[in-house]
């Protein structure tokens, strides 16, 4: 008798741990993924693809990562740009030196260099929190893009200090340089999007996710606990750095096609925290929300007014801008730390009793 | 309230933790000054004393989180000075906080999740791919962490962030959480502090349901003397950080000292 109904609990906890325990959450991202995989390359400009969904991919990687970071395991970073350079400066090198490397193996490999990077800078984090290490990672975003720009070696002595992504191939189709459609570099990001986001799913839905909330919780409990506070840092430094740098890598390849270091600045840094912020500090959908929102909200400025038959002047549209991202991230941190991911859960539970207002 | 839980009822082996002589100050402050006494297997003591007494910096030296400048604490059998508070963990230590010290962020469920780290296996790896081993792992200490959800009566808050919770509730998940670990020694500093009558008593009877049906071996601070007379076997006694008493319920209760440093100012 018992046995059976324990067998009973084991099934129903694994429907419970599932990472959407209602069906219509199924159906709903079944429905975008759908639309992700089959309509948007079949009806979309390239405009649009390059311009938008694009940037909104790798942003949406880089925000994961820092998200696995700040709103999980509670570390501030404004190293993010840095660890980005990371990614996209030794897809490069390793591209070059190795031609016949296969290029998703070349991004992983960047990848776990921007992780080790990534450890070394967290190291400061076992002795600093909050503000201080926030310092400290600046100075990991000033150090990075110093050497990237200085250290020729890196941009393989290019007089014009320049990385161009050359062209390569995955399974006959070219998805980098300059022959790439952008419906071909679109479904790469994508493809590797899909499969990163399920996987920091699973990670912060587990023991590894557990560490990192008790160590932003309360870091001395989490030690009485039986955590280890430096492994399970440095594992959120390493893990959130390595999708940093997959995201660096896909800038390169998969978006701009050629890049300085620039491209991987400070405002890169602090753009990538403002869609955590905005998003949802310690929520998957809120990192894809908030990158959505800060590669649109340029897109829809500069040309919503045009739509609508208007003259907006360019600057004004700038200042625009960043007076909502301003307004936005001043509510979203004083109102609703858990960003537009607590918004959309909060409307979906009304929808749920709707039309009862209780 | 139960009552009269005697060494009768139980097996009560032999001493698994043993303090002897520790000495703690902080700059000027002495908090504790060569303390001596045992805590023998299975049994529920209790460490009570006066406000600044030394009892939660007692607890604070057992778990690896207060290093004592002198004397020595052995725990099972294995003598140790300097202890990093998770490899405490390590050894089957676990413990509860004067002021909760739950994770705020995350659910009832997560915070007793945490619990079970250290039987969990799988490394991240693992769980990047959720699938085989370490769903199956996830699964078992879920289906456990049920249990103890069940044992304490907090299924209907399984899924609220604990931040939330009324304190009483905290306090009792906070226990889940230390229960979770399956403890040999079960720390508990001032588990009923706060809480009103029937708050306590649902807490008493936690507390003896735990060493009764898992042997585990209970240190509790507790200023309820009334608590303190029915659940434990033998009572510590600290003022000023000294050990004032030790003994059974009724020698420190009829202990002259006592009445004067403890019991009397208490009362006046
Ligand atoms: N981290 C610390 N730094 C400085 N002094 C401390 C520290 N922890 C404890 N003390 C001091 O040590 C003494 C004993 O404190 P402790 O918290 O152990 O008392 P207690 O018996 O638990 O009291 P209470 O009943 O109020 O909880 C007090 O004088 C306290 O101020
Ligand atoms: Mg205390």
């Amino acid at each position: 008798m018992l046995y059976r109904e324990s067998g009973q609990f084991k099934t129903s906890y694994e429907a419970d741990q599932a990472i959407l325990p209602i069906p219509q959450d199924r159906w709903f991202l079944m429905a975008v993924l759908l639309i992700a995989y089959l309509v948007i390359p079949a009806v979309s400009s390239e405009y649009m693809l390059q311009a938008v969904l694009i940037p909104f991919l790798v942003f949406a990687m880089a925000a994961i990562g820092l998200n696995l970071l700040l709103g999980y395991a509670g570390q501030l970073s404004l190293g993010t740009g840095g660890f980005m350079a990371v990614g996209a400066y030794m897809t490069y090198k390793m591209t070059t030196a190795w031609p016949d490397m296969d290029i998703i193996v070349v991004f992983l490999l960047s990848g776990l260099c921007a992780a080790g990077v990534g450890i070394i800078f967290g190291i400061p984090s076992l002795r600093i929190k909050g503000f201080y290490l926030a310092v400290a990672t600046l100075a990991a975003q000033f150090f990075l893009s110093w050497m990237f720009n200085k250290v020729e070696w890196f941009y393989n002595y290019n007089p014009s200090g320049t990385i161009t992504a050359p062209p390569r191939t995955v399974f006959g189709h070219v998805v980098t340089g300059p022959e790439a459609t952008a419906e071909t570099r679109y479904m790469v990001a994508l493809i590797l999007v899909t499969v990163f986001a399920l996987i920091a799913k699973n990670l912060v839905r587990g023991r590894v996710g557990r560490s990192w909330m008790a160590i932003r919780d309360m870091d001395i409990a989490a030690e009485i606990i039986g955590f280890k506070p430096y492994q399970t840092k440095l594992l959120a430094f390493a893990i959130s750095s390595f999708y940093c740098g997959i995201a660096g890598a896909m800038t390169l390849f998969l978006w701009l096609g050629s890049v300085e270091t620039e491209a991987f600045a400070i405002n890169i840094s602090f753009q990538v925290l403002f869609m955590v912020i905005i998003g949802g500090l310690g929520s998957i959908l809120g990192s894809f929300l908030g990158a959505a929102f800060i590669t649109l909200v340029p897109v829809l400025l500069t040309n919503a007014p045009q739509l609508a038959g208007l003259q907006m002047a360019t600057d004004l549209q700038k200042h625009l801008e960043v007076m909502i991202f301003g307004g936005l991230i001043i509510f979203f941190l004083i109102v609703e730390p858990h960003g537009f991911a607590r918004l959309w859960q909060i409307t979906k539970e009304k929808l749920r009793r709707w039309p009862f207002p209780y | 309230m139960a009552n009269g839980n005697g060494g009768n009822r139980r097996r009560i082996g032999g001493v698994i933790l043993n303090v002897e002589d520790v000495s703690l100050s902080f700059g000027g402050v002495q908090a504790l000054e060569q303390v001596t006494f045992s805590v023998r297997e299975g049994e529920i003591r209790a460490i009570i004393g006066p406000n600044g007494a030394g009892k939660s910096s007692m607890l604070n030296c057992i778990n690896g989180f207060y290093h004592p400048q002198g004397g020595t604490i052995t725990y099972k059998g294995n003598k140790r000075k300097q202890m990093r508070p998770h490899e405490a963990a390590a050894q089957g230590i676990a413990r509860t906080f004067q002021n909760i010290a739950l994770f705020k962020g995350m659910t009832t469920l997560d915070n007793i999740m945490t619990g079970r780290n250290l039987k969990m296996r799988r490394n991240f790896l693992w769980q990047a791919l959720y699938i085989g081993p370490a769903r199956r792992e996830e699964m078992e200490h879920r289906a456990f962490v049920e249990q103890i959800i069940d044992f304490l009566e907090i299924q209907a808050i399984r899924k609220q962030p604990v931040g939330k919770l009324p304190y009483g509730l905290q306090k009792r998940v906070e226990l889940g959480r230390a229960l979770a670990a399956e403890p040999d020694l079960l720390l508990l500093d001032e588990p009923m502090a706060g809480m009103n009558t029937e708050e306590k008593e649902d807490m008493c009877r936690f507390v003896l349901d735990v060493n009764d049906e898992f042997g585990t071996t209970i240190v509790l601070i507790e200023h309820d003397m009334g608590v303190v007379m029915d659940i434990s076997d033998r009572v510590v006694v600290l003022d000023y950080g000294k050990l004032l008493a030790d003994g059974t319920p009724d020698d420190v209760r009829g202990n002259k000292q006592v009445i004067d440093a403890y019991l009397g100012a208490v009362h006046d």
